[in-house]
């Protein structure tokens, strides 16, 4: 074997072995690299109780209700399989919006409202004028309400 | 038939090679950029949802990538001189480490930016952003323990020994948002199947990617030169190109 092909021997080890050990501990870790929780993994209790996480899902369409006089906002979150009540206090982003994808970081309380005191709004990789996407919108209205989800 | 890709490991040729190219590419990337500026910032329509914030897209999005194209570029160069021996190697690698820390770092603070209003925080504990930070401070990792060795060559072999272990950085961050649940948006040019943006919006987009990608080869290849001449300062064919 010439030295050549022995170095690039050991240096394509050393990328397998880097490699393997990335993947292995990444696959371990794989809860805890999770930003955040879906409703389904909240309500099947794989959330960690009694201590903070992160919940994301898509704000249900006609749940938000904002208390008068303070800047307490209630909604429901939803992964369209399960849902889960959320209360914040505190200014909203921008994107906030019903059928927008969000973030929030609280605690999960004992009647299983899920109290945050931090809301990020997670935007998709959808870009288009704003012209399309009224006139998707209106062709989305037209036909069954199970197309055209998450352009609302 | 080979001769012309043998004299690529030839120093005093690589150095007369790239010169001429560099006015080239440096005229094209200004083309590139100087198009998509202007289409994406002032043509382009603005976003349903973002409005015009969107735009941070044509400077963050090309970033980033070169941000791991050029990391690419110096594990690969990296790997060449550790393996072969090649001089132009160890060359190239120098040269491309603190280019790509810059587009590292341009990515980071344009997604900051354009965070705090859209997500509403500057920054998270996201997979993609946190990959990304570990990207930025490889890239210092690289350029530091090539000077913290007294001996340049081994210096050279160190570096490019840490450059190609951090490499398995590179899938992790572009496929971050695929495999964990992240804040970060997924991707949506880079992937197979059609891209969620209308043309109006994607030519400007494009345009500044392959922009930004013959800026870095230019400047690549002006940092290589220097990179040369440093390296072989005691080289008569330095002491002639430097005559003449």
């Amino acid at each position: 074997m010439t030295p050549r092909r022995k170095r690039l021997y050991v240096v394509l080890a050393i990328l397998g072995g880097v490699g393997a050990a990335v993947a292995l501990a990444t696959m371990a870790s794989r809860e805890n690299i999770m930003f955040y929780f879906d409703p389904s993994q909240v309500i099947a209790g794989k959330a960690p109780p009694a201590k903070r996480f992160r919940i994301g899902g898509m704000v249900v369409k006609g749940s938000v209700t904002r208390a008068s006089g303070d800047l307490t906002v209630h909604f429901v979150l939803t992964d369209f399989a399960h849902e889960v009540p959320v209360e914040y206090t505190g200014v909203l982003p921008d994107l906030f919006r019903e059928g927008q994808g969000i973030i929030a970081h609280g605690t999960l309380r004992g009647d299983g409202e899920f109290v945050a005191d931090q809301v990020l709004a997670k935007h998709d990789e959808k870009y288009m004028p704003p012209e399309v996407a009224a006139s998707l919108k209106r062709s989305a209205a037209a036909r069954p309400a199970s197309e055209g989800k998450g352009l609302e | 038939m080979w001769t012309w890709f043998y004299r690529l490991a030839s120093p005093p040729y690589v150095y007369g090679f790239v010169g001429p190219a560099i006015p080239w590419l440096l005229a094209a990337a200004a083309c590139l950029i100087g198009y998509g500026l202007v289409a994406g910032l002032v043509f382009a329509p603005p976003d349903y949802q973002q409005g015009d914030a969107f735009r941070i897209i044509y400077v963050h999005a090309p970033s980033a990538w070169l941000s791991l194209c050029a990391y690419t570029t110096m594990a690969v160069a990296g790997a060449i001189g550790l393996v072969w021996r090649i001089k132009i190697g160890f060359a190239v690698a120098a040269a491309a480490a603190p280019i790509g820390a810059s587009f590292t770092l341009v990515a980071l603070v344009t997604g900051a930016l354009w965070g705090r209003p859209m997500w509403g925080t500057y920054w998270a504990w996201d997979p993609r952003l946190t990959s990304e930070l570990i990207l930025l401070f490889l890239y210092f990792g690289v350029m530091s323990l090539r000077r913290a060795l007294d001996d340049a060559a081994r210096g050279d072999r160190a570096a490019a020994l840490l450059a190609i272990v951090g490499v398995v950085n590179v899938p992790i961050i572009h496929f971050s948002v695929q495999w964990w649940n992240s804040l970060h948006q997924g991707a949506t040019v880079m992937k197979f199947g059609k891209s969620q943006m209308p043309g109006s919006m994607l030519l400007p987009l494009l345009a500044m990617l392959c922009g930004f990608m013959i800026f870095f080869v230019a400047v690549l290849c002006q940092r290589l030169r220097a990179e040369l001449l440093m390296r072989e300062r005691l080289a008569v064919w330095v002491r002639e190109a430097i005559r003449t």
